[in-house]
């Protein structure tokens, strides 16, 4: 990446994007509950209504189902929709379109017709978002063929995938968390794409690869600091895409350092991360030196007590152990290695006093 | 009507106001980890019709349900309790103020995810028809849930098999921050709408608890007796902010005129200014009333405060039965 001045968070490297397709190509609009409203999806639509009208940024009814498919009525006579949910819990009373409709329509038509819309859902967590508010449902999305799923981490990838995914031809579930959102990172002013389908590699290192997307990303990143102290040299590949996933990149890792462990913010059985299990034993079976480790959240719905979230969701280190593990290294206390929290765990930093 | 419903009404609502005053109160020392989605403004909605029901009867709710947990008889200290996440929680801290539940008084649930709980609820009123028991069903949610497609498709299947549920509407104009204009045409009845069905319907003023009341007695009657579901729409006002403690007026989402119009028609008010011009009630008793009530409040936030937070081995337990 070339040297970028400009420093901005992720909610406006969103913005940023929609705004450049938006005034880029008049078939583009976005629709989603709240997109008008003072709070602008947390800030990620603010300002579009009054520069583009309200026949191009709209709010809806509470109807996700029927909206869902309207949307992908309208990309089949050439809208470009982006359709938003402020928690992808509220997307799954749209399955039926999202997986009956939108992700088949061009293979069972023979190819004739294309479904060029964005779902733009976020994820999260904390403050007791509990059972219902707080779901990681992105290997559902995953497993569907016709769909691409993307789950951006930086800044930047946040702007060049919403690009991508905009000017897309197929159906693109976009997948952002909340947690992200006032991160700030270097984020070129003008338009670009970042390839949908090609992981990146955020640190390199030869002792280990850990593979993680979205949040999880950032904690790869925090204990592979932490491992760098103990000689440990991890390399932390993020995904970026999870459907269709970088297997070169994952085999590609995992064959240079032998060792995985594949982290996802969600539960374990059928996640992202036995498909990069698959993919490494596949691909890199002859040089693992050890049995990959896979990190998830534990096999229960999100609890909204704080005294049990804190437990549910995997931190630095949930990873650093695993790998002084597999490297034949004893396990050490959060305090050994020098991780301290300055704030309790259920908010993503200091400003945050609820309730959402 | 008796002076005792009139009366019971009024303190449910003077008890349901006072909890949320404190939970608003107390929210900011950070202690209540959840989402809270006060219904101050929209408490005679919930007192009328819960006064309406009997014991046995079955409630459901939605994100907003601090009233009609309360009105139905659920249990004040667990509710508190799950609030700050504790053990002694109704749902043993796992469910948030978002997920009341009071088996025992017969409140089956209460879920945030906006219509879902609708069908459940007409579940339960199927269920309890097919074992020929006289219980009927009562389904409190919002204008925003009115779109859902499980809304139609329940009114739909209510009707065809004629069961004993009471549909609530509270509308109180908004959803979130997205007025009625920006999701509804304008003129749209659901009144109407829920005739179509063959389903008994009225919409009335609902900052007036004794016309809620008798709008939802009438409606219990007409499930009870085998004459099928209804839907009752209420029209109201949520005083503070969608979600949270505070009041959001400054966002500027609601007009100034139409707060003070619904502002100047609290329901708790208009009721107790009724009765103490009908005789109905004596001041005295009302301060009584509150005087204890505070007290009883009080006690529920220290016994939520000084209970324990589940066990870490609660984490994986509940996920199965
Ligand atoms: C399916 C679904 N979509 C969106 C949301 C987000 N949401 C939470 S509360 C709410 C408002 C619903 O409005 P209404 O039903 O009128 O209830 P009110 O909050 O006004 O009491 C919305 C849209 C949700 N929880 N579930
Ligand atoms: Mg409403």
């Amino acid at each position: 990446m070339p040297d970028i001045e400009r420093h901005i968070d992720f909610a406006t490297a969103v913005l940023e994007a929609t705004d450049q397709c938006m005034s880029d190509d008049k078939s583009v609009f976005i629709i989603g509950l709240g997109v008008t409203d003072p709070k602008g999806i947390f800030n990620t639509t603010i300002g579009l209504e009054a520069k583009y009208g309200s026949d191009r940024v709209m709010d809806m009814p509470v109807s996700e189902n029927a909206m869902t498919g309207v949307m992908i009525g309208a990309s089949l006579v050439g809208m470009r929709p982006i359709l938003t949910h402020q928690r992808i819990d509220f997307m799954l009373l749209a399955l039926d379109q999202v997986i009956n409709n939108a992700a088949k329509w061009r293979y069972m038509f023979g190819g004739r017709q294309k479904v060029p819309i964005v779902i733009r859902v976020l994820v999260g967590r904390g403050w007791g978002q509990g059972a219902q508010h707080a779901q990681s449902l992105q290997s559902l999305f995953a497993h569907i063929p016709g769909l691409k799923v993307v789950m951006p981490t930086t800044p930047y990838d946040a702007k060049g995938l919403l690009i991508s995914a905009i000017r897309d031809d197929n159906p693109v579930i976009y997948i952002d968390h909340r947690w992200l959102h006032n991160i700030t990172g270097p984020v070129p002013e003008e338009r670009f794409e970042v390839p949908i389908g090609k992981a990146r590699i955020m640190r390199e290192g030869k002792d280990l690869t850990i593979v993680a997307a979205s949040y999880m990303s950032l904690e790869a990143l925090r204990a592979a600091e932490v491992l760098e102290k103990y000689g440990i040299d991890a390399e932390v590949v993020d995904l970026r895409t999870l459907r269709p996933l970088d297997e070169d990149a994952i085999a590609g890792s995992v064959k240079k350092t032998g060792r995985l462990i594949a982290i996802d913010g969600s539960w374990k059985a059928c996640s992202m991360t036995s498909e990069i299990v698959a993919i490494a034993t596949e691909h890199a079976f002859d040089k693992l030196k050890a049995a990959p480790v896979r990190i998830n959240y534990p096999e229960a719905p999100s609890p909204t007590t704080p005294a049990l979230a804190n437990l549910y969701y995997p931190k630095a280190i949930d990873i650093i152990n695993p790998a002084f593990g597999m490297l034949g290294k004893p396990s050490k206390s959060e305090e050994e290695v020098g991780i301290v929290y300055r704030n309790p765990l259920d908010v993503p930093d200091r400003t945050f006093k609820g309730p959402f | 009507m008796s002076s005792e419903i009139l009366k019971k009404i009024l303190f449910t609502m003077v008890r349901i106001r006072l909890v949320q005053e404190k939970i608003a109160e107390k929210y900011p020392e950070q202690k209540m980890r959840c989402p809270v989605h006060l219904c101050i403004g929209q408490e005679a909605i919930g007192a009328g019709v819960c006064t309406a029901m009997d014991k046995d009867d079955y409630l459901f709710s939605n994100h907003r349900s601090h009233c009609h947990y309360l009105a139905k008889g659920g249990d004040l200290n667990a509710m508190i309790a799950e609030i700050y996440g504790k053990a002694t929680g109704c749902a043993k801290g796992k469910g948030g103020s978002m997920h009341l539940v009071d088996v025992s008084a017969n409140i089956l649930g209460a879920v945030p995810i906006v219509g879902g709980v609708i069908p459940v609820a007409l579940g339960a009123a199927f269920g309890t028809s097919l074992k020929k028991e006289n219980k009927v069903t009562v389904v409190f949610f919002g204008d925003g849930a009115s779109e859902e497609g499980v809304f139609y498709e329940s009114l739909n299947f209510a009707a065809l098999k004629k069961l004993p549920i009471v549909f609530v509407c509270e509308n109180n104009f908004y959803s979130v921050y997205s007025p009625l204009s920006v999701r509804q045409p304008s003129g749209r009845d659901n009144v109407a709408l829920a005739r179509s069905f063959g389903i008994h319907s009225k919409k009335s003023d609902g900052n007036d608890a004794e016309g809620v009341y008798n709008a939802a007695k009438e409606a219990i009657e007409i499930a009870r007796s085998g004459n099928g579901p209804s839907l009752l729409e209420f029209d109201t006002y949520r005083y503070r902010e969608h979600c949270g403690p505070a009041y959001d007026d400054h966002l500027g989402y609601r007009a100034e005129c139409e707060i003070k119009e619904w502002t100047a028609k609290c329901p708790i008010e208009i009721f107790r200014n009724k009765l103490l011009t009908d005789n109905a009630v004596g001041q005295n008793e009302i301060d009584f009333f509150v005087k204890e009530t505070v007290l009883e409040i009080e006690k529920a936030f220290e016994f939520a405060e000084n209970s324990p937070f589940p066990d870490s081995d609660e984490l994986t337990k509940d996920v199965y039965a």
